[in-house]
């Protein structure tokens, strides 16, 4: 086979999103008053990519056969931070910037260290960590408020020469620094091969705690990049347990949708964001579609069944009937 | 090699996995330059040594001197960095990842702290030429080669690491005839190099082609060591033999019972490339066993007629009318009333965290309820008289079964089939890990179910085993039925011979020219 044909067999799961995502937007669209224009964009890229950052974080956990149900409280925290630092001069505002990450760093690297040296499932350790954050998020922000630097979440929120939206640029910067770099590290393969056999690593030499302590640290990150967008839009903080929630599951969602596999060691955070991309858009066509947003959740769940079901046509191959169970 | 230091000495190497030890004071010395063969039986301490060499586990006493230095490793990656590379049994690639990742894994080429796709491209196709395989494709998915192909790739992932030691253990076991041919070639050279090679196999042909120098390990020790050649098949097998403690087994009917007819039966039964061609019957009251060397594929024959495996060809027949079997709950049925006893009772066999009770009434709780509604009064006298038939040690039926000893245990994974009265009892490799004593309930037990009807097929990686528990045994390799042998054949020998497929005549009790 030429090396094309491996590159796009390693990809599928990517451009199956792509193409999802692809082919809802441009239903929506073309279905919308407005047309495909700068305004529509940008509003769909606005509501997009806080979901995409926290899909992103919760695709470097489960490429390492384990889940992050704190994502969304680390994001719900960071934007209740968001709206007591990131205001100011722009000295202070930066400080608060570097504040609320280095927070969400540490969330990141607490859940990892009890993974990996506490030896507890990644689930159950996940819920505990994830209720502590959204109890911190609620001690800070006990009703919603709070503000931001508005300039700078006007930047962000804004069009790049008009066209672009500013945070779809800025989401191409952070695939480009965190995703990029780890993808092709040492680290970020060995959070692979963790993923996909850890006794098969572990045999080969893989620093396989590192690179487990690597993914969960980033999700941390990730998430809290989402945070500070999430503060970047609304210009408050708030510590909404529903939306945490939400956010944590639909985060499981795209990633599956992304063609990232829940049994680790497969698939990429691009796939997760044109998962999350997706997702977001069957709010958006139900909208032009004029349903009620009733709706909503029931497509959402048939949309995620079809995608789920795609997958499991593997099972149909397997012929010792143990495998099933692997 | 001009009577230089060993490159590789291990001395007194002991090491024990609960009650049971693995190996007991083992030396080994290792050469640069030459290809040393270690050979024994199932379970005679080769694959615990290499661990233990290999940084896999740690022995409990003994020392390793590499260089004339002592040295020990706490993982596998020190063992690779001090130049001790193996190959494992269990292949130690990763599914998910390409060929590529696979081979540099332990020590990705860099470039700008991120790994240089093509440097790691390059390194991978130097590896897969040097092993021979240029055939792979190095952005291949592991997961989507053939076992043939994967153990290829292993083998070229350990020449990428650059050895001084090289430690083959089984590697060529799902080889094509034509990659071992390349596979020697390359372990010839890479001997001409300077590389010290360990080659553990089966194969008495390959040894004899390859082998520098041979030991032979029995029970956890090195019982001896001679140059490649000087000893017969016949002697070699000698050494492998000879155990020094011998089983009681319960006495065997004086015949076996040839007029029943055949309960269970199977024709040309084939599967994936793992079985082949396999006939056989078993009659009521017959203990039959399944020998040959581990991983012939005896444990699919046990699964096959189980209902496990999808895509059988061939026939299976009870009582002499065909049946299909598709699945476990079905082979269990009445019509057919199967029950098989599990290789590994953690996982196949047990709930360990659930109660002894509750697992005991598992596979009848259909014929103890009505209505979906368990009858408790008959539940316990069941299960009353299944822990006084195999005398059950337990603090009571409501502690969890993960408690027991692992005799126990197996005697709860037992008890919990006999339960529904199976006519034909498949049984993998029962008394892997438990006591003696419990061993020799477990014989009189299977006699006992012989001669009360049941139809009993026995695996066993223990010859002795066979050797005292079987009417006939028929030996598995490769996946095809090799060789049966009834009565009075059943010898630790002929077992032996027949596993390593060696032809009686070619180890005749006389001198013979080697192999």
């Amino acid at each position: 086979m030429k090396d094309w044909r491996y590159w796009l067999a390693e990809q599928r799961g990517t451009l199956l999103a792509l193409g999802i995502f692809i082919a809802m937007f441009a239903i929506y669209t073309s279905n919308h008053p407005a047309g495909f224009n700068a305004n529509v964009v940008q509003t769909a890229a606005n509501k997009g990519v806080l979901l995409a950052f926290v899909a992103m974080a919760q695709t470097l956990v489960v490429i390492t056969a384990g889940i992050d149900l704190s994502v969304g409280m680390i994001f719900l925290l960071t934007n209740c931070l968001a709206s007591w630092l990131v205001v100011g001069t722009p000295m202070q505002t930066t400080l608060g910037v570097i504040a609320v990450l280095a927070v969400g760093l540490l969330c990141g690297a607490i859940n990892g260290a009890i993974v990996i040296y506490g030896r507890l499932q990644p689930i159950v350790a996940t819920i505990a960590t994830g209720a502590v954050y959204y109890g911190i998020g609620l001690l800070l922000r006990p009703f919603p408020g709070g503000s931001v630097n508005e300039n700078l979440a006007d930047a962000l929120t804004g069009r790049v020469f008009d066209v672009v939206p500013a945070s779809l640029v800025a989401l191409l910067a952070i695939v480009l620094v965190i995703w990029v770099p780890f993808s092709r590290s040492v680290l970020g393969r060995a959070a692979y091969a963790a993923g996909s056999s850890e006794t098969a690593a572990y045999m080969s030499g893989v620093p396989i705690r590192r690179g487990k302590f690597a993914a969960y640290t980033l999700a941390g990150l990730l998430a809290a990049i989402g945070g500070l967008f999430l503060t970047f839009f609304t210009y408050t903080g708030d510590a909404a347990y529903a939306s945490g929630n939400a956010y944590t599951l639909f985060s499981i969602a795209a990633v599956v949708l992304g063609g990232v596999s829940l049994f680790g060691g497969k698939g990429s955070a691009i796939g997760a964001i044109f998962g999350a991309l997706a997702f977001r858009t069957i709010g958006d066509l139900l909208f032009v579609f004029d349903f009620d947003p009733l709706w909503q959740p029931l497509f959402q769940g048939v949309i995620l069944l079809v995608a789920v079901s795609l997958g499991a046509f593997a099972l149909f191959r397997v012929r010792n009937r143990l495998e099933w169970f692997l | 090699m001009d009577g230089a230091v060993p490159l590789l000495r291990m001395e007194g190497i002991s090491k024990r996995y609960g009650g049971v030890r693995a190996l007991e004071k083992a030396d080994l010395s290792v050469t640069a330059g030459s290809i040393h063969a270690i050979l024994g039986e199932n379970g005679a301490g080769k694959s615990t040594l290499i661990k233990a060499m290999a940084g896999v586990v740690a022995p409990d006493e003994g020392r390793m001197m590499l260089d004339g230095r002592e040295v020990s490793f706490a993982s596998p990656g020190a063992a690779n960095k001090a130049g001790i590379v193996c190959i494992f049994q269990e292949l130690s690639l990763v599914p998910e990842l390409s060929v590529a990742d696979n081979i540099v894994i332990s020590d990705p080429p860099k470039r700008f702290g991120m790994i240089d796709r093509k440097a790691q491209r390059r390194i991978a196709e130097e590896a897969l030429a040097r092993a021979g395989a240029a055939d792979i494709h190095p952005l291949a998915l592991v997961k989507d080669l053939p076992l043939s192909r994967r153990q290829m790739v292993e083998i070229a992932k350990a020449l990428a690491r650059k050895p001084r030691i090289l430690i083959l253990d089984e590697a060529t076991s799902a080889l094509t005839a034509a990659d071992v041919s390349k596979i020697f070639a390359v372990l010839k050279r890479l001997r001409s190099e300077g590389l010290a090679l360990l080659y553990i196999s089966h194969r008495m042909n390959e040894i004899a082609e390859l082998a520098d120098q041979c030991t032979v390990f029995r029970n956890g020790r090195n019982v001896a060591s001679y140059p490649a050649g000087s000893k017969s098949d016949n002697e070699v097998v000698e050494l492998m033999i000879g155990r020094e403690y011998s089983h009681i087994f319960p006495p065997k009917p004086a015949a076996a019972p040839t007029t029943a007819a055949p309960v269970l039966e199977a024709r040309k039964l084939s599967w994936a490339d793992r079985l082949h061609d396999i006939s056989l019957t078993v009659r009521a009251g017959e203990v039959v066993g399944l020998g040959g060397l581990d991983g012939q594929g005896q444990r699919e024959l046990l699964l096959a007629f189980f209902g496990v495996l999808r895509g059988l060809s061939g026939q299976i027949l009870i009582d002499g009318k065909p049946v299909t079997i598709a699945s476990p709950a079905a082979a269990r049925e009445d019509s057919i009333g199967m029950a098989l006893i599990p290789e590994d009772r953690k996982t196949e066999g047990l709930m360990l965290p659930m109660t002894v009770r509750e697992n005991l009434s598992f596979a009848a709780l259909d014929r103890l309820s009505k209505a979906g509604i368990i009858d408790r009064a008959a539940e316990q006298r069941l299960i009353d008289d299944m822990v006084g038939l195999l005398a059950i040690k337990t603090a009571g039926l409501d502690i969890p079964v993960g408690a027991l000893s692992g005799g126990n245990q197996q005697k709860v994974v037992i008890a919990k089939w006999l339960m529904r009265q199976p006519r034909i009892i498949l049984l993998n490799d029962p008394t892997r890990g438990i006591d003696v004593g419990t061993k020799q309930e477990l014989y009189l037990l299977m006699r006992k179910l012989a001669d009360a009807g049941a139809a009993i097929l026995f695996y066993s990686t223990d010859y002795d085993e066979l050797i005292g528990c079987c009417d006939r045994v028929l030996v598995l390799y490769d996946g095809a039925v090799k060789r049966e042998l009834v009565g009075a054949e059943i010898t630790e020998r002929a077992l032996i011979a027949s596993a390593l497929n060696i032809h009686d005549a070619e180890i005749p009790v006389t001198q013979g020219a080697d192999a």
